[in-house]
């Protein structure tokens, strides 16, 4: 077994000291955007103002499930669908730790979709970032529970014929403090919807739509990550408190529907401390 | 909603702002050839490289005569999902002259 | 305890977290208030026959001495939270039964992985599914065992009577926290729901085996949290220490990278395995009756163990020589000591009763040649005195 040390490599970029920098480049394709979530994620926890020991990251499995073992903090990476209860064990024992899940659609959605309502009702003080791929990449490409209508995937060739959930519509509905849905080209807004939340008491949850380029692009004729980035920079309309959740379902397949991305959420809530 | 058609609204002022200017710093063994730091960079300042790097990626590269484009806007920093890329400010005062 | 889980402001009484004294208690209760003596911060949990009465009597004791009680969506969750909190430093713990244990085992074999210390009482009903939801089992023996995918090692007590539900959580929290590894205490409804005396001693008398901790600071350089020592146990560091741990149930390293090769593989799991073998005889409780000159020996466990020592006694009052060995420690068995007794010599044959068809003979045949006899009942009721009499008569 090999252990290296810090200094064998040298700083080359300034978040490196939050990275767990020997460890990249990381595991994920090319054009993936989870890279860009944790790259957003530690801009947060630089800008939060608290002390990097004092941030936690609990992530699930799957590719956004490896993003824990990236981040230079102290970072658990869990089981399928137990990073939400698995984060409450640690910010209820520890209410002076920050919190943070980052977890997959099909992680925190599908498997661990129970722990989502009850965390969000319960409002426990967890900042929850969802990246949102529309499939299950790992495995190449499954659908999964905000794979949208029409979408294919291996395990639905010919198209999902089930109704995706729309995921800042069941977070408000479950009682989260605060909901925002971004894209990775929108890194300074998820990046500042993070923050927000890191100094927010109670359960907060920004979904971040992101390409997968190597299992549901290309299954969905999306192009390359660039090209379904371009696709968000094209459809997206921006509408902060937007009030009509239930209608911003993601239609992938018509490219005439605009996606809503927005913060919509921020009310106080008492949140939860056993 | 954005579009790359529409037309730029130019502020009246911009003869008298001081546009900050940025170097810009690549990590190539990091870089996967995404495209999104030389694609949304306003200034078209990033070509890829003929070259690749390790893994057999093409990577970004200042090109002939931008090197003094970067506007400091971040944004090819921001969006980098392999942390490749990032720039410093690179204006006289910051330089320390 | 961390300071920020110290005592809030509640009456005296109500914040004392060590019962001290004679009490006469249910086996649930009793070892509720063992994990309160042995220093419990947290317990998640969710209700289910027969163990509810833990979690019940926990959701007012724990809260009023400083710890946390936060009842889950499911055990999924309530095993996934304690890991968590342990993580953070918790002396942490939940309650269930065979379908709660069930749901938990994916994440047992997370908490082995991983190394985060966790205790799991399982007052085991009569199984499997939903089964006899109010009625007594011991048909969890092996599952607690093996019940997660791959191999590891765990320790499960199986206590006989409230106090030992008591003594027994105590060792429990000490032996999660020694190993680094989940500990189970393998109660059944009988004992959880007996009431008996407890002693419960002097706060200053319970024995308390702490983790070990790092023994650098994080600015020392970087920590490795399974570099193990020579007893194959590493130091573990908590989050919010500023250690920078990575813990992931992926195969990984000394630093707690994901390191997915063979090689490694086989050298983490091998030493999972065997920091519980290779300590087994510090770890491995039992306890005994007349085994020494015995021709029979019975080896029983739990409720059963209570019908097998008066018919053992009885069997004595009759002549006939016949022992009582009594795992307490149901794993580790208590193997050393069965080699022992046979190489002794005196033992013709075992008698096994047991509340399932036949979990915990497989061990002993295991052992041995000699002819192993069980009293077998799937479920539902305890064996009599006389029903094992019979049997070391015949």
């Amino acid at each position: 077994m090999s252990t290296p040390q810090q200094d064998d490599f040298a700083v080359v970029h300034p978040f490196d000291h939050l990275m767990r920098a020997d460890r990249l480049p990381h595991i994920l394709c090319g054009g993936c955007g989870i890279g860009t979530v944790i790259h957003g994620y530690v801009r947060a926890v630089s800008e939060s103002g608290v002390d990097p020991d004092r941030h936690v990251c609990v992530s699930g499995i799957g590719c956004s499930g490896r993003a824990a073992g990236y981040v230079n903090v102290d970072s658990y990476h869990s089981t399928h669908g137990r990073a939400l209860p698995f984060a409450l064990g640690i910010a209820v024992h520890n209410p002076e730790l920050k919190v943070t899940v980052i977890s997959g659609d099909g992680d925190l959605m599908a498997i661990g979709g129970n722990h989502f309502i009850h965390a969000a009702r319960r409002n426990v003080n967890l900042n929850v970032i969802c990246i949102n791929n529309f499939n299950y990449g790992m495995t190449g490409g499954q659908v999964g529970p905000t794979t949208p209508i029409g979408a294919k995937g291996t395990t639905a060739p010919q198209g999902s014929i089930e109704h995706p959930f729309n995921l800042p519509y069941l977070a408000k509905a479950c009682g989260a403090s605060l909901v925002a849905r971004w894209t990775i080209l929108h890194v300074r807004q998820f990046t500042d919807a993070v923050l927000r939340s890191m100094d927010k008491d109670g359960f907060c949850f920004t979904e971040v739509l992101s390409p997968c380029p190597t299992s549901f692009g290309r299954r969905n004729k999306l192009g390359e990550g660039l090209d379904e980035v371009e696709m968000y920079r094209e459809r997206c309309h921006i509408e902060n408190g937007a009030q009509n959740l239930e209608e911003l379902d993601i239609d992938i397949v018509d490219h005439e529907q605009p996606i809503t991305v927005g913060n919509f959420v921020d009310i106080e809530r008492s949140a939860f401390h056993a | 909603m954005n579009s790359a058609d529409s037309v730029a609204r130019k502020p009246m002022d911009l003869a008298q702002a001081d546009v900050p200017r940025g170097e810009v710093h690549i990590v190539a063994e990091r870089c996967k050839e995404c495209s999104y730091c030389i694609v949304y960079c306003p200034e078209d300042v990033l070509v890829y490289t003929e070259e690749t790097n390790a893994k057999g990626y093409h990577y970004p590269m200042i090109a002939e005569g931008k090197a003094e484009a970067c506007v400091l806007c971040k944004f090819c920093d921001l969006i980098c999902p392999e942390l490749a890329i990032h720039t410093t400010d690179a204006s006289d005062e910051a330089q320390g002259s | 305890m961390p300071p920020e889980t110290a005592a809030k402001t509640v009456a005296p009484e109500a914040a004392q977290r060590v019962l001290t004294g004679r009490r006469f208690m249910l086996g649930d209760h009793a070892c509720a208030e063992g994990a309160l003596a042995a220093g419990l911060d947290f317990f998640a949990g969710y209700p289910i026959t027969p163990s509810t009465e833990v979690a019940e009597h926990l959701a007012s004791r724990l809260p009023a001495v400083g710890g946390r009680f936060v009842q889950m969506e499911d055990e999924l969750g309530s095993i996934a939270a304690i890991i968590g909190a342990s993580a953070a430093g918790a002396r942490s713990f939940t309650a269930t039964s065979g379908p709660g244990f069930s749901l938990m085992m994916e994440n047992i074999g997370l908490a082995a992985m991983m190394e985060i210390p966790c205790v799991i009482v399982n007052v085991q009903r009569a199984s499997p599914s939903t089964g006899l939801p109010t009625m007594v089992g011991q048909s969890d023996i092996l599952q607690a065992r093996w019940g997660s995918h791959g191999d590891y090692g765990i320790v499960a007590y199986c206590p006989s009577s409230p106090q030992e539900c008591f003594d027994q959580t105590i060792d429990a929290f000490n032996t999660a926290d020694r190993y680094r590894i989940p500990v189970f205490i393998l109660m059944d409804e009988v004992v959880g729901h007996m009431a008996e005396r407890v002693e419960i001693p002097a706060a200053n008398e319970i024995p308390h085996v702490p983790r070990k901790r790092p023994r650098t600071k994080p600015e020392e350089g970087i920590f490795l949290s399974y570099a193990p020592d020579e007893d194959l146990v590493p130091p573990i560091a908590h989050a919010g220490e500023g250690y920078k741990v990575h813990m992931t149930g992926l195969t990984h390293d000394e630093r707690g990278y994901p390191e997915l090769t063979p090689e490694t593989h086989d050298k983490l799991v091998n030493r999972l395995v065997d920091k519980v073998r290779l300590n087994a005889l510090d770890i491995v409780d039992f306890d005994e009756q007349h085994v020494d000159d015995a021709e029979c020996v019975v080896i029983a466990y739990g409720c059963t163990a209570r019908s097998a020592s008066a018919a053992v006694d009885q069997a004595r009052a009759e002549g006939l020589r016949c022992g009582l060995l009594r795992p307490k420690t149901i794993w580790p068995f208590p193997e050393e000591r069965v080699r022992r007794l046979l190489e002794i010599g005196k033992i013709k044959r075992f008698i096994v009763p047991e509340i399932n068809l036949g979990q915990l003979r497989r061990e002993v045949e295991r052992l041995t040649q000699l002819p192993t006899i069980g009293l077998n009942h799937a479920g539902g009721a305890m064996p009599t005195p006389n029903a094992i009499l019979e049997i070391i008569r015949s």
